[in-house]
Parts: structure tokens; C-alpha cells; sequence
């Protein structure tokens, strides 16, 4: 799997007719169709209500999903030929996540949880000891580098789980709610360590149902009944 | 490597309480195993011991049945002694006979005048039967060669027999009567371990019995080796006291001391060894139980590790990993507590605890393998999760 060089012009995530059935009874049609590319360096939202498809497009756009039919091509690279491991190993190079909920390891200290961002790259471990050190500076919780979770707030520990992504060195940003769980001052702070990053070349896209979240990006999808469209 | 390693601790390190009783299995079956093969190989050799200094070093040789002692031909000869004790093994040797007699026993009157008589095997013997049957001479001394040379009608008592007649100081020379004939007690014998009948019997030199009684070859010759000679001696015993018909004589050796031990521990060996191993397969099925529960309960954290790019690889080297080390402490722990309690029950029994070297080295490693079996459905179950309901399952 080589990589073609990424410049401006070639987008990190490009979906093409893609569609997503679910077998269900009767099947539901999570994806109906969508083509949506993400830019370099786009901060991008995606809005819409609850059981419109958010979900499964991040899924996809995350590689933990497969689609039904059509293309999607991350980093230029379709998925759709990928192995299982191939698409593992994608994931830990290319794309990483932040989860509503936070998924730290509880019983470790954050520093761990953030070196676990790049554990499965196959990079060394005394490099990986520097990415962590670089990805939790750029959040601002070196000072909390020996806590465990359970000892930080929530807007700290969702800081937490971006240093952990951002430790991947990852060509995507994929937020799925990240403000979810936290309180009006800690969204704030969260999305405006965002910007920062978007403002240093960071792709970003942020799944949210939240308005003030969606208004900060540079760019807004919606999906409703599994159909995209742009927002101004 | 490493990573799965650090993985693998933390892991296990994230609940200690739980690991420790899901270890708990393995400890009691490893344990178990090791203090049962430490035990059956410490009492084996304790056996073993106990009938070395006896058994191992007696070889007797007797007339084949159809030729008694008094039939023709004589096929033994009563001067065992000078045919036997030259052969390189032999520590002492000697012959029996048992004396046909219906003649009482009494004392003599001077001593008790209202002793009853009473009948008691009469018994023929060569001078070195006494040391050959490990005999302990209590009081007095046993006859020699000379006795039997001059026919001197001496006899030992049996301590038993010496109680009942009420004989116990020699210096004034006691006598007794078998029949009308009257012996001077010189010694009370009060133990012979490879011929107990003796302390209920009456000895005399077998020159005497043969004129007094008509006794012609001894029924019983008795060899005293030295350890590990047993076997060599019972080669040559029968050629050295009949050179013109060895067949005709039994010769009856202990078995091979080696090969009773062995016996002995296989038989402990194979009962102990499947208790252990009940006990092992209990304790695989607890790490597996457990491990199956810590799968269900980190889901979330399944999720999130396949998320961040780990394989199915990844997540079943993981858990079999977590399930191994718990088997690996167990096997640790396991070999410990065996051992101890190996000492321990020796120390109570007052036994010399032996332990082969491997068993505490291979508990570990066993205790792994264990852990590996045990995990493997868990892993399974873990590799096989969907990333994307892994993360919505679990926080």
C-alpha cells in the first residue's frame, strides 16, 4: 500500500456513490448514494438528526465500516481493495478518532493513553514517547501527563483522548459528538483547540448535533434519511 | 514485543484482586500437582528406605518342595558358613533346621522345682545364623564354631521362652531339659528380625541336633549381603552350597530395590497426577470464566483499540497474553505452595523431602499452557467483536 504524495489537490476523503444497506427488516438504507470529499485542512461539520446516518458515514469515513456499493477513497487510496488488516493498519496511520464518550483506559495514567494513539503504527516506543509528549503539549495537559482519568474533568480528559489521536500523526480528524458529555465552557475550550489545529494544517470532521459546535467549522454538511447536501 | 508485554501487565495489573482469584485455579491444581508428585516421590523413597536396610540385603535359600531335609540326598550342607562367607557380597550367613521333637521343655528342678513343662519348637542352627538373621543376643552370647565342633550341649533361649521358664541371670549357668537331656543356657536371644520365630524357640547347635535328634541338613540357609550385593549373591548361592545339584535348591532374592520404588511411586503417581490435573482443568475453566467476563466488560476498550488501527491479531495476542501471564502466575505461586507444602509434610513425618528439579521449573510453563487454553475461546470472542459495536457497547 504507497501512498501517492498528498498535496492541496488531492482530497483525504473522497466518497463516491457510496451506499450502506443494513439487512434489517426491512433494510434500511443508512447511505443512500452519497459522494462527499474532504479537503486537506477542511474543518468540516456534519449535522443532522438522530438516525439520519451520522453515524454510519463516520463509521465509514473512519474505516470501521464497508459500503454496500461505491467508492471511498482515503488519501487517495480506495479502501474498498483493502484486507481487514490492511484497513486496520490504515486506521493507525491515517485517521484518528474522538469519541463521545472519551474510551480512556481508566486504569491508566494519560500519558499511556496517549502513547496507545500510536501503538499499533509499528513506530518505536521512544518515538512514540516523544509523539505523546508533542500531542499532549498541543492539547495543553502535560501537567496531567501522571494522572489517570478518573482525576481529570471532562473537558480535560476529552482533551486527553485528542492528544491520543493527534499522537497518530493522522491525516483525519474524525469526532464523533466530541462535545457530547462536556459543559458549555469546556465545549468552548474544545472547539477552540480545534480551530488551532485546523489553523496548523489539521483535516478535521466533527460529527455534532450541536449548532454552536457545527458554526465554528469552516464547512457544513447535512444528512437527513441517509442523503447529503452542503450548508451555507 | 514489548508492547504486548506492557499490554499484556497492565492488564492483568488493572485488577489485581480479580486476577488473584482467577490465578486461584491454576495455584490450587499446580499446587496440588507438585505437592502430590513431591509427596508420592518423598514417601516412594521413604519406602524405599524402610526396606533397603532389611529386605534388600537377605537372600535365602531353601530345598526345593519334594526334598525335605531329611529325605535323600542332603542337598545342604550345614557348614554354610565356610562355603558362603568368602563369597565378595556376603556379611554373614547361616542354617537352620527345625527340630521334630515332642520333648518338653523344663527347667532344671534346682531352679524352679513347680515348673510346668511345656513343648517349644526346638530349632537347629549353624553358628553365623544368629548374625545372618540380624539377631541381637540380649543376655549371655550366642554358640560358635567350637561349640559346634565339640557338640557342646549349649542352648540360646528365646527371650520369650526365658520368660516363661523365669530365666534371666546367666552367671550362675542355668540349665533346661529338652526331654532327658539337659543344656546350658548361654545366651537369651531377644530379636531376630529376619527370623522372628526365633524369640519363642529354642536353639542349640545343629552338631548336637544331628546326634540327639537325627536332623540332617538345615531347611533354611539365610545370607546377610551387603547392600546391593543381594542380587549376585542369590547367582551363586545355590552353586556354593550344592555344587552337584544347585537346581534342587530355591533361592529367593529381593526384587530389584530401583524397580519397587518405581513400582511404588507409579502407583501414587498415576492417582495423584489425575487429581492434579482435575483440579488443573477446574482452575482452566475459572481463567477462562474470568477472562471471558474481563472481554464482556472492556468491549468499549476492544473498540477502541481496533479503532486505533489494532488487528484481530492484535486483540487475540492481547487477551491469550493477559490469560497466560494469570496462568503463568499461578504456576509460579502453584510450584511455590507445592513445595511448601511438600516440606511441610515431610517435616511432620519426619521425612527426607525429595523433589525432582523439573517440577518446580515446569509449573510455570505449565501454568502458561494452561492460561493459553483457557483464553482461547475468550480471545476468539474478542478478535471476532465489530469495532463499530464494540464502541457504541462500551464506555
Amino acid at each position: 500500500m504507497s501512498a501517492p504524495d498528498i498535496d492541496e489537490s488531492w482530497p483525504v476523503v473522497e466518497l463516491d456513490q457510496v451506499s450502506r444497506l443494513f439487512d434489517s427488516e426491512p433494510p434500511v438504507r443508512a447511505m443512500d448514494n452519497v459522494d462527499f470529499r474532504v479537503m486537506p485542512g477542511e474543518y468540516v461539520a456534519i449535522v443532522g438528526p438522530s438516525g439520519s446516518g451520522k453515524s454510519t458515514l463516520l463509521n465509514m469515513v473512519g474505516l470501521l465500516d464497508r459500503p454496500t456499493s461505491g467508492r471511498y477513497l482515503l488519501d487517495g487510496i480506495d479502501t474498498s481493495q483493502l484486507s481487514e488488516g490492511q484497513r486496520a493498519a490504515a486506521r493507525a496511520d491515517r485517521i484518528g478518532f474522538v469519541f463521545q464518550s472519551f474510551h480512556l483506559l481508566s486504569h491508566r495514567t494519560v500519558f499511556e493513553n496517549v502513547m496507545i494513539g500510536c501503538m499499533y503504527q509499528g513506530v518505536r516506543r521512544r518515538k512514540r514517547r516523544d509523539r505523546a509528549s508533542t500531542a499532549l503539549a498541543q492539547v495543553g495537559m502535560m501537567h496531567r501527563a501522571t494522572f489517570v482519568p478518573t482525576r481529570l474533568s471532562g473537558g480535560e480528559r476529552q482533551r486527553v483522548a485528542v492528544a491520543r489521536a493527534l499522537a497518530a500523526q493522522p491525516s483525519l480528524l474524525l469526532c464523533d459528538e466530541p462535545t457530547g458529555n462536556l459543559d458549555t465552557a469546556n465545549t468552548g475550550a474544545l472547539l477552540d483547540l480545534f480551530d488551532h489545529l485546523c489553523a496548523q494544517g489539521l483535516t478535521i470532521v466533527v460529527i455534532t448535533h450541536d449548532h454552536e459546535v457545527a458554526r465554528r467549522a469552516l464547512r457544513r454538511v447535512r444528512i437527513v434519511d441517509g442523503k447529503l447536501s452542503e450548508q451555507r | 514485543m514489548a508492547d504486548l508485554v506492557d499490554e499484556v501487565l497492565a492488564g492483568v495489573l488493572a485488577r489485581p484482586a480479580r486476577a488473584i482469584f482467577t490465578t486461584l485455579g491454576t495455584v490450587l491444581g499446580l499446587a496440588s500437582l507438585v505437592a502430590t508428585l513431591g509427596i508420592s516421590r518423598t514417601s516412594g523413597n521413604q519406602i524405599v528406605e524402610r526396606f533397603d536396610a532389611l529386605q534388600a540385603t537377605e537372600v535365602n535359600v531353601a530345598v526345593r518342595d519334594g526334598a525335605s531335609a531329611s529325605a535323600d540326598p542332603v542337598v545342604l550342607p550345614w557348614n554354610v558358613e565356610s562355603r558362603l562367607d568368602n563369597l565378595n557380597g556376603v556379611v554373614a550367613s547361616g542354617a537352620r533346621a527345625d527340630v521334630k521333637t515332642n520333648d518338653a521343655l523344663r527347667t532344671a528342678p534346682v531352679i524352679d522345682p513347680q515348673a510346668v513343662p511345656t513343648v517349644v519348637p526346638v530349632v537347629a542352627a549353624s553358628a553365623g545364623y544368629i548374625a545372618a538373621v540380624r539377631g541381637h543376643i540380649g543376655v549371655g552370647r550366642a554358640f560358635d564354631q567350637g561349640h559346634i565342633d565339640r557338640a557342646d550341649r549349649v542352648a540360646v533361649l528365646g527371650a520369650d521362652v526365658a520368660t516363661r521358664l523365669d530365666i534371666s541371670d546367666l552367671s550362675n549357668q542355668p540349665g533346661v531339659y529338652i526331654g532327658d537331656d539337659l543344656y546350658v543356657v548361654i545366651g537369651i536371644i531377644d530379636e531376630a528380625r529376619r527370623d522372628p520365630g526365633l524369640v519363642g524357640s529354642v536353639m542349640v547347635p545343629d552338631s548336637v541336633a544331628q546326634q540327639r535328634f537325627a536332623i540332617r541338613g538345615p531347611d533354611r540357609v539365610v545370607i546377610h549381603t551387603e547392600l546391593g550385593a543381594a542380587r549376585l549373591i542369590a547367582g551363586q548361592a545355590a552353586l556354593a552350597l550344592s555344587p552337584n545339584d544347585p537346581t534342587g535348591l530355591t533361592v529367593s532374592a529381593p526384587t530389584d530395590a530401583r524397580r519397587t520404588q518405581r513400582a511404588v511411586e507409579h502407583d501414587l503417581d498415576g492417582l495423584f497426577v489425575l487429581l492434579g490435573l482435575i483440579s488443573l482443568v477446574v482452575g482452566a475453566i475459572g481463567i477462562a470464566n474470568v477472562t471471558l467476563v474481563t472481554v464482556m466488560e472492556r468491549t468499549g476498550e476492544i473498540g477502541l483499540r481496533r479503532a486505533l488501527g489494532a488487528g484481530r491479531r492484535h486483540i487475540a495476542m492481547q487477551i491469550l497474553g493477559e490469560s497466560a501471564a494469570m496462568g503463568f502466575i499461578g504456576g509460579v505461586i502453584g510450584a511455590s505452595a507445592g513445595i511448601i507444602v511438600v516440606v511441610v509434610v515431610s517435616a511432620h513425618r519426619h521425612w527426607t523431602p525429595v523433589l525432582d528439579p523439573w517440577l518446580p521449573i515446569a509449573a510455570p510453563p505449565a501454568g502458561v499452557v494452561v492460561g493459553l487454553i483457557a483464553g482461547l475461546y475468550p480471545s476468539i470472542r474478542a478478535a471476532r467483536m465489530e469495532p463499530v459495536a464494540a464502541l457504541r457497547a462500551g464506555t
